[in-house]
């Protein structure tokens, strides 16, 4: 790890690698989970879902399940609309080319009218067991007429297709575009040749090893309501949920995300069992409790990705990009859920330009309705998907020049010296080295070495191959204004509180979660470092909207970049008023007040006062200056950013492909990341893994399919294939930092750059072992069947030359 | 899962005559398949009758044979000395099957019980031409599988041990399901002083079945080339979304090659 700490290193501070304390109650089963909550009186919710991906519900007859033993309650969709309940809203609003809002169609909370895809919540039923619910649900008689469905987006887009929601014609939710065309069609008919590429982006299945979980709760002496959620964001559902779907002011509800066991963006959005439960409990009067299980999870937690693209990259006679032409169709699902639209358009088609000058970038999305599960943020988010694309089509355009594919990044890359960069697609980069992550990652991977390699594989009879991604991607979601003007319908600043108690110890209160992150270390780390208090006397909060005073939670790798800075300020903050309490104690100007190491000092002199004794002061404050301060020692800050921030790097993937049976073996997988200020540099490395691993899996083994009836064929974890450790290599990290330049923590985030930064570099080095087949692409995830049918077909042609 | 009564006899006749006397009971051995079926209300037995308590565990040689209990883990299986000296192969096809905790709870009775298509041990049974000894009879195995999730058994009858001649050399090749790890194919080949006996699992779509123009390639000339050109009917074969029957029917030539190639 080098250039990424701060010059003064305190045991356990900024740069040191402190064990996870979380881990002592994870590793010994002592976490405790929304399930693990149990609430008196508590009753058990089942949700009877749609077994058909699009009908009519004709009627529900209730009355033989009502009578079933234990039932406590059965709502349908009829006593939801009778109720007044909204549905659930969605928090992105995308604007049509021709300036017309997106179609955002009604989310009931129980289905009305109509199902929409397999999963969809008809009835909840509500019994003192959760078997006893489970019998209740088979009892329910339930009439749906089946419609055709449109379970992908080819069938959804046809002539003459079955409509998802009447008011979307075409299936189409919205037709957006970025950057400009006209000067993206110039570029082409100047181009020397162009590189195109027809790819998609797998359906993906987010499978956090905890599935959701829900427990309503209501208090009828106050008229409280409480909500306990599997949730990388409970202030945002409080907001969501209490003012849009059940209208109940803030101060009467309370959101808990205790500890969650992963989220991956499945667990931001604002799901219809939360409601459900919420609404439930106060008509039943008892808490009201639901736990997803795992078959449940695949047709009804957010799917991800889920997008074809069609790019076309025009390029100058030595080799320069002059322009790129990219068309999606972004599937949605069956309804908006929460980031939805935001995804395949801001968060995706606004990094175009990837590493590169590209000096043209003209981008359309449409978005299409279809009969699956919604589709939503991703560890990553869009960026995995542009990031695929980009680096993909880089690799064809190579081979369209006849040039080295490391030769024709260098001849694109953003230079050092050009930062701050301005993209023809909105964003500003203001730091990167692209040349250093590059340079750094084959040094490691030794790329030099590789044709040796791959003659030594050749001669066991096995086909060797490396491949590369130079990527960006953008993170510390986001400045409030950019985010609004762009159809963000919330705020996206941190908050922290800092409470620091009288003898010297803090807790601190973060907006952001953490759901396997490890924040209770990292901020800890960050907290004793700029106060120069003992690491083990910082105490992290977070997940309850009773005690945090607010924030936007976890997703977006924005966590350090964002909340780090709400907690850098709220110190500053503390700091400051410990120096007019320090210069009171010691009769000095406050201007004359140093701190540093726990210590504040009068220049010059020896006088000094440890930061335990000023917080004494704050809280015993018989010697104070009362007139000018209060007491206590307890700031809190919101920090806004002032832009987005780009991490960014190498990613170089080398692998052997069995000819006899299509099987890919991955052989060595390196990342040098450029990630800003490392805190911790463990905990860097285990963020690097686990999104590596994701995005292996993705290129490799991850495929939501669905039949053409709307049914997910790959519905569990017999068929969907999650990546295990005998999937994975040892993965190298490095990290060659530049700093942010807008934070002052100078972080730009971690989170996700294993999932965007990986896929391509997996699927160029598959592409090149299978050279002299005559392949220039291959989609996702590429498995064994895939590869032995590309060499199958390939073959007797080889065996004729 | 749906409310049962749950039995454990002590004698095999006490779990013969409960399952015997009510339709709907159904027996449990090592539970890896039936109670993820029951935790997900695909079947409602009336009464689960648990084999565990019979004694029927443990591995000996009897003879030119190895005879292993219904009831004997595929870890003890996969551990068992006897098995390693006797047929290896057997050995390491049972250290392949599922994950650590599948192999110290699943039987081998149960896996040939219940027959899946996908699973390792009717390979080993058909290719051995082992001997499935039940409570009323033994089976040849060439009569004993009779397609996908059907056996020779009658509703009350428990396998109690399975006889297995040892053979000259034999070997267990699998190609894995990504997703489920069970055999998407596998081909299990042994040689005999009788001649060489080849079945293949996971791959067909009437279950496990012998191959017999590669055993009677193989029994000409035991070696991988000689069924190189042997062709595998893709109309016989399984196709899903994980492989068509074409792949299937290229990777039973592969494994196959490599099972004999495996056997030295």
């Amino acid at each position: 790890m080098n250039d990424t700490t701060l010059p003064h290193i305190v045991k356990g501070g900024i740069g040191a690698s402190p064990k996870r304390v979380e881990d002592r109650r994870f590793l010994s089963g002592r976490g405790h989970y929304t399930d693990d909550i149990n609430r008196p009186g508590q009753t058990y919710a089942v949700f009877k879902r749609s077994d058909v991906a699009h009908g009519v519900i004709r009627s529900i007859d209730t009355s033989a399940a009502r009578a079933m033993p234990g039932v406590v309650a059965i709502f349908t969709g009829d006593d939801i609309a009778k109720a007044g309940i909204g549905g659930v809203p969605c928090g992105w609003q995308i604007h049509s080319k021709d300036g017309s809002p997106m179609v955002e169609p009604p989310h009931p909370v129980l289905a009305q009218g109509k199902v929409r895809y397999v999963g969809d919540a008809v009835a909840m039923v509500i019994a003192e067991t959760v078997d006893q619910a489970k019998d209740a649900a088979e009892a329910l008689v339930i009439d749906i007429d089946p419609l055709p469905a449109v379970s992908n987006m080819i069938a959804a887009t046809a002539e003459g297709a079955a409509l998802v929601h009447d008011d979307a014609k075409g299936n189409v939710c919205f037709d957006w575009h970025i950057g400009d065309k006209d000067a993206v069609d110039a570029a082409f008919a100047k181009a020397h040749k162009v590189a195109t590429i027809d790819l998609v982006n797998n359906r993906l299945v987010p499978n956090p090893i905890e599935p959701r979980a829900a427990i309503g709760d209501f208090d009828q002496s106050t008229g409280e309501h409480t909500l306990y959620t599997t949730s990388q964001n409970p202030h945002v559902i409080r907001l969501l949920m209490g003012a849009f779907v059940l209208q109940i002011p803030e101060h009467k509800l309370r959101v808990v995300a205790p500890d969650v066991g992963g989220g991956f963006g499945a667990k931001i959005f604002h799901y219809i069992e939360e409601a459900a439960v919420t609404w439930a409990a106060a008509q039943v009067n008892r808490p009201v409790k639901w736990t997803c299980e795992r078959s449940e999870s695949f047709i009804t937690d957010a799917h991800g990705r889920d997008h074809i693209t069609h790019a076309e990259l025009a390029l100058a006679e030595d080799g320069a990009f002059l322009g790129l032409r990219v068309k999606t169709m972004a599937n949605l699902g069956a309804y908006l859920s929460t980031f939805a639209p935001s995804v395949p358009t801001y968060l995706s088609a606004t990094l175009l330009a990837g590493v590169y000058t590209t000096p043209a970038i003209y981008s359309e999305v449409k978005a299409i309705f279809t009969n699956t599960v919604p589709v939503d943020a991703y560890r990553g988010a869009g960026r995995p998907e542009t990031t695929f694309l980009l680096e993909r089509l880089v690799d064809v355009a190579a081979k369209t020049m006849g040039m080295d594919r490391v030769a024709i990044r260098r001849r694109n890359f953003i230079p050092a010296d050009a930062y701050p960069y301005q993209t023809p697609v909105a964003l500003q980069y203001d730091s990167g080295n692209h040349e250093a992550t590059l340079a750094r990652c084959m040094e490691l991977a030794d790329w030099s070495g590789f044709e040796a390699r791959r003659a030594e594989s050749a001669k066991r009879g096995k086909l060797r191959g490396i491949g590369m991604s130079t990527y960006l991607e953008a993170c510390g979601i986001a400045p409030s204004a950019v985010a609004g003007a762009l159809g963000a319908r919330a705020g996206l600043y941190e908050v922290a509180n800092v409470k620091v108690h009288p003898t010297g110890s803090v807790t601190l209160y973060t907006g952001t979660h953490s759901h396997g992150q490890g924040h209770e270390t990292t901020f800890a780390q960050l907290v004793a470092d700029q106060l120069g208090v003992p690491f083990e006397q910082v105490e992290i909060v977070h997940g309850d909207t009773s005690k945090i005073p607010f924030g936007m939670g976890t997703y977006g790798s924005r966590s350090l970049a964002v909340g780090g800075s709400a907690i850098v300020k709220a110190v500053d903050k503390i700091i400051a008023k410990s120096k007019k309490i320090a210069a009171h104690l010691m009769e000095a100007s406050v201007d004359d007040i140093e701190f540093k190491d726990g210590k504040f000092t009068v220049a010059g002199t020896d006088k000094s006062k440890a930061f335990g004794e000023i917080a004494l002061t704050a809280y015993v404050p018989h010697n104070y200056p009362h007139e000018e301060l209060e007491p206590g020692l307890d700031e809190t800050a919101f920090y806004d950013p002032k832009n987005f921030t780009f991490p960014g790097g190498c990613h170089i993937c080398e692998v052997e492909v069995d000819p006899d049976t299509g099987v890919v073996n991955l052989l060595n997988f390196t990342a040098v990341d450029d990630i800003g200020r490392v805190i911790n540099p463990m905990i860097v490395h285990g963020q690097v893994h686990g999104g590596v691993a994701q995005g292996i899996g993705q290129a490799l083994l991850e495929h939501a399919v669905y039949d053409e009836t709307g049914q997910l064929l790959s519905g569990s974890l017999m068929d969907y294939t999650m990546p295990r450790a005998d999937n994975l290599v040892n993965i190298h990290v490095g990290t060659e930092s530049t700093m942010c330049t807008h934070n002052p923590l100078g972080a730009k985030g971690v989170g996700e750059v294993g999932a965007i930064g990986s896929p391509p570099a997996v699927i160029n080095a598959v592409v090149d072992a299978l050279r002299d087949y005559g392949v220039t692409h291959i989609d996702m995830p590429a498995t064994p069947q895939k590869i032995w049918s590309i060499i199958n077909a390939a073959t007797p042609r080889m065996a004729a030359e | 899962m749906y409310d049962f009564n749950y039995q454990k006899p002590a004698a095999i006749d006490d779990a013969v005559k409960a399952l015997g006397s009510d339709p709907e009971a159904k027996a449990l051995a090592g539970g890896m398949t039936f109670i993820p079926v029951l935790k997900q209300r695909l079947a409602k037995p009336s009464t689960v009758v648990d084999l565990a308590g019979l004694g029927l565990s443990g591995i000996r040689r009897e003879g030119n044979a190895l005879v292993i209990k219904a009831m004997t883990t595929h870890r003890e299986v996969a551990n068992s000395k006897d098995v390693a000296d006797a047929i290896p192969a057997l050995a390491h096809l049972a250290s392949h099957i599922g994950d650590r905790q599948v192999r110290y709870r699943g039987t081998m009775g149960g896996s040939l019980a219940n027959n899946d298509p996908s699973a390792c041990y009717p390979s080993a049974v058909l290719a051995l031409g082992a001997t499935i000894r039940t409570t009323r009879r033994e089976i040849a195995a060439d009569d004993y599988f009779q397609g996908m999730f059907t056996t020779a058994l009658e509703p009350d009858e428990l396998i109690v041990e399975v006889s297995f001649p040892i053979p000259e050399k034999a070997a267990y090749e699998k190609f894995p399901n990504p997703a489920s790890r069970y055999a998407m194919v596998g081909v299990f080949v042994a040689k005999t002083a009788g001649g060489v006996r080849l079945a293949v699992t996971g791959a067909g779509n009437n279950g496990v079945f012998r191959h017999t123009a590669m055993e009677q390639a193989l029994s000409a000339s035991f070696s991988p080339d000689a069924i190189r050109d042997v062709k595998t009917p893709e109309g016989d074969m399984n196709s899903d979304i994980h492989a068509s029957a074409a792949y299937r029917a290229h990777l039973v030539g592969v494994m196959a090659r490599r099972a004999v190639a495996a056997c030295g």
